[in-house]
């Protein structure tokens, strides 16, 4: 790998999707580390949120490491941030799925369960879905990426530019505020689309 | 090809994701293979290479199957995930001889995207919730291999079982096809039935059903589409529909009877068909795809 490689910091509280986010970074040629210090996720340069499963286990990792106070610090500066899946979700202020339990609170809105009525819809929502970003947007491109997930964020929070998608209604695919990007598929399990939203957002 | 055997799309297709095609590598050894009615394997090639190709095609996931579970193996099995994790970067999901959270662990630190358990979860259900706990049900795949047990073979077993528990003893049911789980790689039936045990998985945690007719796995006759149809009516989770498909018009046929994803080997490991292929002709049957 050459001397110029990006490198990119990943926050490591759980280990479920961690190793395919990292070869998803090394596949577009990024050097990758992984920590749950909080010193480094304060200084990285570029760092990213991954998660998967439970909110409240997640936001309780986040806390037992000390990591909310760098990681809302950060987010609020406007450096390289990239929250995936339930990353996303723990930049908001909490989710239904764990009523009493905050999260960062750095995005306006509480993620709640896909709403299917009496449609066959099927939750998890697990599939590729069409996602389409406002027109400021500059990282988050149009197309098909890759959901697998039960709640989300419906409502554009202030302050953020939206990327939406539809599923049992209308909700966030993604936001993006400069180089800080939430987002609620997976871009690195994306294929050519999650390389090139993961490349613009190094460029970013 | 065939034709459309229904012209119109039902409810279930119109709330529906695009269809994902899952190119499906049954692995021993570190060689994919592919076997008949899950016997008479023959190679088929390297794993990371096929599952590069398959996503190159248009793939929207990749499943690997590795049942050989002795510690060797599963070493092998760990080098095998790396090294498809390494080139592919579309969903992966691993399974094969998982006996426990360790098991799905190592495999999700490898690279793996989602875990199919079988056997083990049929033997201590609670597997299930403790991987959902852990991991998320996003994470948790519950493979079902099933066979349909109707006729005289329904007097005994899962089918007269369920009629006992008729109020009315009706025997009517024995008419019905049944469906029994069948677990260690298809050679230990269990009398179970395979619907009430999907229902029961999603209750513990399983987040998605990789559903397999053993009658039909490896005989490109088609999927099984009544065992598709009576697990829709029982579970909201997605069901991946395994085993029997022979071209796009067995897979448009999968989706309207319940079907959200369609697991193929043979067709594309002979190159018959490519990914590409399929979805420009399941487009062509009104089943939408990710271009």
């Amino acid at each position: 790998m050459s001397r110029s490689a990006p490198e990119v910091t990943v926050v490591r509280t759980s280990t479920a999707n961690l190793a395919s986010v990292v070869a998803g970074f090394e596949r577009i040629g990024c050097r990758v580390r992984t920590t749950a210090d909080a010193g480094r996720v304060a200084r990285a340069d570029r760092l990213v949120l991954p998660g998967v499963g439970a909110f409240a286990a997640a936001r309780g990792a986040i806390a037992s490491h000390g990591l909310e106070d760098p990681l809302r610090e950060r987010i609020e500066r406007g450096r390289a941030t990239l929250g995936i899946c339930l990353g996303m979700q723990l930049m908001a202020t909490g989710s239904e799925e764990a009523p009493g339990t905050p999260g960062l609170g750095v995005l306006d809105g509480v993620a709640g369960r896909f709403e299917t009525g009496e449609q066959e819809w099927r939750v998890p929502q697990m599939g590729w879905n069409r996602v389409i970003p406002a027109r400021g947007c500059t990282i988050v491109p149009p197309g098909y990426a890759y959901f697998a997930n039960s709640y989300r964020l419906t409502a554009r929070p202030a302050g953020w530019e939206p990327v939406w998608c539809e599923y049992a209604g209308r909700f966030l695919a993604a936001v993006e505020c400069g180089a800080v990007v939430g987002c609620q598929f997976h871009p690195e399990l994306s294929g050519a689309y999650g390389a090139l939203l993961l490349n613009r957002w190094l460029e970013a | 090809m065939r034709p459309a055997s229904t012209p119109s799309v039902d409810r279930a297709v119109a709330t529906m994701l695009p269809v994902r095609i899952i190119p499906c590598l049954d692995v021993r050894a570190g060689r994919v293979v592919k076997g008949v009615k899950f016997k008479g394997l023959a190679d088929q090639g390297d794993p990371a290479t096929l599952a590069r190709a398959y996503e190159e095609q248009g793939a929207d996931e990749v499943v690997v199957l590795d049942v050989t579970a002795t510690t060797e193996a599963r070493r092998t099995r760990l080098d095998t995930v790396r090294s498809v994790r390494a080139r592919l970067s579309v969903p992966l999901a691993v399974g094969g001889g998982i006996r426990g959270v360790e098991d799905a662990e190592a495999l999700l630190e490898a690279g793996a995207d989602k875990v199919a358990v079988n056997t083990a979860a049929l033997r201590r259900p609670d597997l299930l919730s403790e991987l959902a706990a852990r991991f998320g049900t996003q994470c948790v795949v519950l493979s079902i291999d099933a066979l349909r047990v109707g006729g005289d073979a329904a007097r005994t077993g899962v089918a007269a079982a369920r009629a006992k528990e008729r109020p009315d003893g009706a025997a009517d049911d024995l008419a019905v096809d049944a469906y029994e789980v069948v677990v260690r790689s298809g050679t230990e039936p269990v009398a179970v039935d395979a619907t009430r045990w999907a229902r029961h998985a999603v209750d513990l945690g399983a987040g998605e059903i990789l559903l397999t007719s053993i009658d039909r796995d490896g005989t490109r006759s088609g999927y099984e589409l009544p065992l598709l149809r009576a697990v829709r009516e029982a579970v909201e989770v997605p069901i991946v529909a395994s085993g029997g498909a022979d071209d796009p018009g067995h897979m448009a046929d999968a989706v309207r009877h319940g079907a959200d994803a369609v697991l193929a080997a043979s067709i594309f490991h002979q190159r018959e068909w490519t990914v590409g292929r399929v979805k420009e002709a399941l487009a062509a049957l009104g089943v939408g795809v990710r271009p």
